[in-house]
């Protein structure tokens, strides 16, 4: 990570990449929900992070004031734009997360119908598969890395079966969209890179596609069409980038935190063990407590938020994961009950960007620990210091030594 | 006890259909409805408190006997 001064004020100099926050931002959010609900800096370009549940359910819906045109939470500079050469042919869009109306709507419409949960049940035993497999692997071994040689693999090997792509090459997915997502945040060149890495393999996919019609989701997105029109290969293009950039980091991170979550409260651990119909409500519990998600809007209107106003160019954080955490709406915030009942939590975001993939990556999170808990349900940290966190747009474990009996 | 989903408001998370499947169906693009008609049997009812404090848009309602009707 790039080195930069201490915080000392984080209500206003927050630095979402500061190592400590990374890796436990729970005592920030809580102290700035008290005395500085929307905090700034001028760090990383500069931003706004509301912590409370109240405001994230009121920012979604200020469109386009609050505008999805960068959704980033570290802005493109003007020079790293102008300087990428792969912007002239294929832009920069993702739709429909980069989208405002009217375009958002019928974008979304295209993607929505591919992932219900009737249209991703099917999926099932291909996960299942893949997590024995992944599995059988190390369990002789009695010692794994639970991030990187299971989690990890997951959602990305789903997504390149759900896109249609050979998921040998899943292992570039990952090196793609970290690069992008994690090194990139804060080293431009290397999101350049990346970008085009993978607009320039879709772009091939879809002309491939376009050519010989498949079975698959890039050839059904080709055949369908917006007004009586078909989609732009740039839009298409740009959406199968988004299907991969945003289904990798995010569901590996939510399954990588939940096995740390286990691996360190051994009494949580042995509850689930022993009472898997707890599984559906200790997911959600999980994707509240370590939600892995923080997106970005840019300020388009000058608008006024509490006690500041937006100016137009302004960035405000979606801050989900910090919303979870509000004590307002959710009754003893910072303790993990498995068995929680009422739970609003908005780790998919809200408001009309909800994940499109949510029903995708709840069915993931759920096949990932129920095959892990039947195989392996006594797990361990073998070394806690050795545990990464990744953090800024995707926060969540990046390595996690695990030791178990064999 | 009747419920009903408030169209403008859903935007498909699917807690509904998750928590209480015999209650709510959604449809191809993420919105959901109350099934028949959001009649909820006294032997659901606990499931339709749970489906409607887990909606993140507030979306689902209960529709007071003698309230208007849905739609
Ligand atoms: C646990 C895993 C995941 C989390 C926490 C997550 C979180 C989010 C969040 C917070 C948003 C809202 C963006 C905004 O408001 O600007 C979003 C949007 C989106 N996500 Fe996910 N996501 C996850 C997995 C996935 C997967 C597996 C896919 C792919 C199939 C996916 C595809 C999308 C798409 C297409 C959008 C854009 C929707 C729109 O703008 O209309 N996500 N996600
Ligand atoms: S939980 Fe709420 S938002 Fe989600 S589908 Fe049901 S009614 Fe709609």
């Amino acid at each position: 990570m790039t080195k930069t001064p201490p915080v000392e004020d984080w209500a206003t100099d927050y630095d979402i990449f500061d190592a400590g926050y990374v890796k436990d931002p729970v005592p920030v959010w809580d102290k700035l929900r008290e005395q500085c609900p929307i905090a700034h800096t001028e760090r990383w370009g500069g931003s706004w992070l509301p912590t409370s549940y109240e405001d994230m359910q009121a920012f979604v819906r200020m469109v386009p004031a609050l505008s999805s045109r960068d959704p980033l939470v570290v802005s493109e500079s003007k020079e790293e734009m102008e300087f990428d050469p792969i912007l002239d042919e294929y832009g920069n869009k993702a739709p429909p997360i980069t989208s405002d109306p009217p375009e958002h709507i019928p974008m979304r419409r295209l993607i929505l119908p591919l992932f219900t949960p009737k249209a991703v049940e099917p999926y099932r035993p291909f996960a299942e598969k893949l997590c024995h497999g992944l599995i059988d692997g190390f369990i002789a071994k009695g010692t794994c890395d639970a991030a990187l040689d299971y989690a990890v693999h997951i959602p990305a090997k789903t997504i390149a079966h759900v896109i249609g792509v050979d998921s040998e090459r899943s292992d570039e997915f990952v090196g793609w969209v970290r690069g992008l997502l994690e090194e990139g945040m804060q080293d431009p060149a290397k999101r350049i890179k990346y970008r085009g890495i993978i607009r320039q393999f879709f772009g091939e996919l879809v002309d491939a596609r376009k050519a010989n019609p498949r079975d698959d989701l890039v050839s059904r997105l080709l055949a369908q069409e917006i007004d009586g029109q078909p989609i732009a290969r740039k839009a298409v293009v740009g959406m199968c980038n988004l299907l991969l950039v945003a289904g990798i980091d995010t569901t590996w991170s939510s399954i990588s935190s939940a096995l740390w979550h286990f691996s360190t409260h051994p009494e949580d651990r042995r509850r689930l063990a022993n009472e898997p119909e707890l599984f559906p409500s200790a997911i959600e519990e999980m994707l509240r407590f370590y939600s892995p998600v923080t997106m970005a809007r840019e300020v388009t209107e000058e608008t006024r938020a509490g006690d500041v106003t937006f100016m137009p160019g302004d960035k405000v954080l979606l801050n989900f994961p910090g919303a979870n955490h509000d004590p307002a709406v959710f009754e003893d915030a910072d303790k993990v009950i498995l068995d929680r009942a009422k739970n609003r939590h908005i780790a998919f975001g809200i408001g009309s960007h909800r994940c499109a993939g949510s029903n995708l990556a709840r069915m993931e999170m759920d096949v990932a620990l129920r095959v892990w808990f039947e195989r392996i349900p006594e797990f361990e940290l073998t070394d806690p210091g050795a545990v990464t966190w990744a953090g800024g747009q995707v926060r969540g474990p990046r390595h996690l030594p695990f030791r178990f009996p064999v | 006890m009747r419920v009903r989903v408030n169209a403008d408001k859903c935007e498909g998370h699917n807690r509904c259909c998750a928590l209480a499947p015999e209650l709510f169906d959604v449809d191809d693009y993420g919105t959901a409805t109350a099934l028949n008609g959001g009649e909820v049997p006294v032997a659901l009812e606990a499931k339709a408190k749970l489906a409607v404090e887990n909606c993140p848009e507030y979306a689902i309602e209960y529709v007071r006997d003698g309230g208007e009707q849905d739609k």
